[in-house]
């Protein structure tokens, strides 16, 4: 729910990063906590365990700077990943205006990931919200793991695509951040299909961790005008 | 609905929002008001200038009514419209305003719970009908920000992550 403030000239938008328990989401905060410039941004809250597990959430405001004459601030926030949360982790998807799907790349992840997409795309329709219709990007972290799946095999099982029916919107259309990957494409069914653009990333050296950012909130910024 | 749905007011809309606060602030002797929406965004703030981080506050604000709404179903009941967290020297007051918004009175013992509490209703009133008739304007849903789509703009964006 992104809010537009005329007499202050401020949009203020809010992101979530969801996935897998220990996918890497509250570290994606952290780097990107630890690289703003402190003027731009406000304090990380975290509300979790005596672990460092998320309990509720983590939350981040970082001013992004102007658009079109509007200052536009993001507000970051990550869910608990583990199953036990679901109550919790749907509530923060209230008024969400992106997602990123943060997916664990570790072959033995696969499944938990699974899950957690389909907890995202069942938690968002609760709310009548369309995930093939907002702004949408999944990071595939931890890419530095000798144990990770290829990307062919993560898109197969996150990112199949969901059908395209629109026929001006029907033209093969590559990803860019992955040589071979389509955002839009035909299959050989001769099914037209639409996937959500995706990241490789290694969230704890800080590797994609702002290209995902720019991916996701260009996307929302994109989808005010 | 394709999304989540935005809203966006107008310069005499957070005039007349102002003004209602501004009022309660008198007539109470709050220390300060905020108001946040259920996304967990400041909306608008009078009074003293708070000496925490606002949006921080927001943002735990919609997390803390969120969380009551689920406890309230739990038990029974439709929701919680209000809420009181008591402090040893700071207290804070929340109520809903047309499930959308949220009022929070921060103030201390210069001031007691039940005046809070009887003239924030009347305030909560106030704002619910200029909320509710906002929205019925259908002004306020899913703005379209002139430009926002141009090539000019992605530029923009593009530059602001250098």
């Amino acid at each position: 729910m992104s809010m537009i403030n005329y007499a202050s000239r401020e949009i203020n938008c809010k992101l979530v990063y969801y996935g897998p328990g220990l996918g890497g989401k509250t570290t994606n905060l952290e780097h990107v906590f630890g690289k703003v410039n402190p003027n731009a941004r406000g304090k990380l809250i975290s509300l979790a365990t005596e672990t460092e597990r998320t309990l509720f959430f983590d939350f981040l405001p970082v001013d992004l700077g102007t658009v079109r004459g509007f200052k536009t601030r993001f507000h970051l926030y990550t869910v608990p990943g583990q199953v036990y949360y679901n109550a919790s982790r749907k509530l923060i998807l209230k008024g969400v205006d992106g997602v990123v799907f943060v997916a664990d790349s570790q072959l033995e992840r696969m499944e938990a990931n699974i899950e957690s997409m389909q907890n995202l795309y069942d938690n968002m329709s609760e709310y009548g919200y369309d995930l093939t219709k907002i702004p949408f990007v999944v990071q595939y972290n931890k890419r530095d793991l000798p144990n990770a799946a290829p990307i062919k095999d993560l898109q197969a099982a996150l990112n199949p695509g969901w059908p395209l029916a629109d026929p001006a919107k029907q033209k093969a259309a590559p990803d860019p951040a992955i040589p071979g990957e389509f955002l839009v494409q035909q299959l050989p069914t001769g099914e037209w299909v639409e996937r959500a653009p995706i990241l490789e990333a290694v969230a704890v050296t800080g590797e994609g961790v702002f290209e995902t950012l720019k991916a996701v909130s260009k996307l929302v910024l994109k989808s005010l005008g | 609905m394709p999304g989540a749905s935005s809203w966006s007011f107008k310069e005499e809309d957070f005039k007349a929002i102002s003004e209602q606060m501004n009022s309660l602030l008198r007539e109470t002797n709050v220390k300060s008001l905020l108001l946040v929406d259920r996304s967990g965004q400041v909306v608008a703030n009078v009074g003293e200038p708070p000496q925490f981080d606002p949006q921080a506050f927001a943002s735990l604000t919609a997390a803390d009514f969120s969380a009551n709404d689920q406890l309230a179903k739990m038990i029974g009941e439709h929701e919680f419209s209000s809420l009181f967290h008591q402090g040893e020297k700071e207290s804070m007051y929340l109520a809903d305003i047309a499930h959308r918004v949220i009022l929070v009175a921060l103030f201390d013992s210069r001031t007691t719970l039940g005046m809070v509490r009887l003239k924030v209703k009347v305030t909560v009133e106030e704002l619910t009908r200029l909320f509710e008739a906002m929205f019925a304007r259908g002004e306020t849903a899913a703005p379209k920000l002139e430009g926002f789509a141009s090539k000019e703009a992605e530029d923009e964006i593009d530059k602001l992550f250098g």
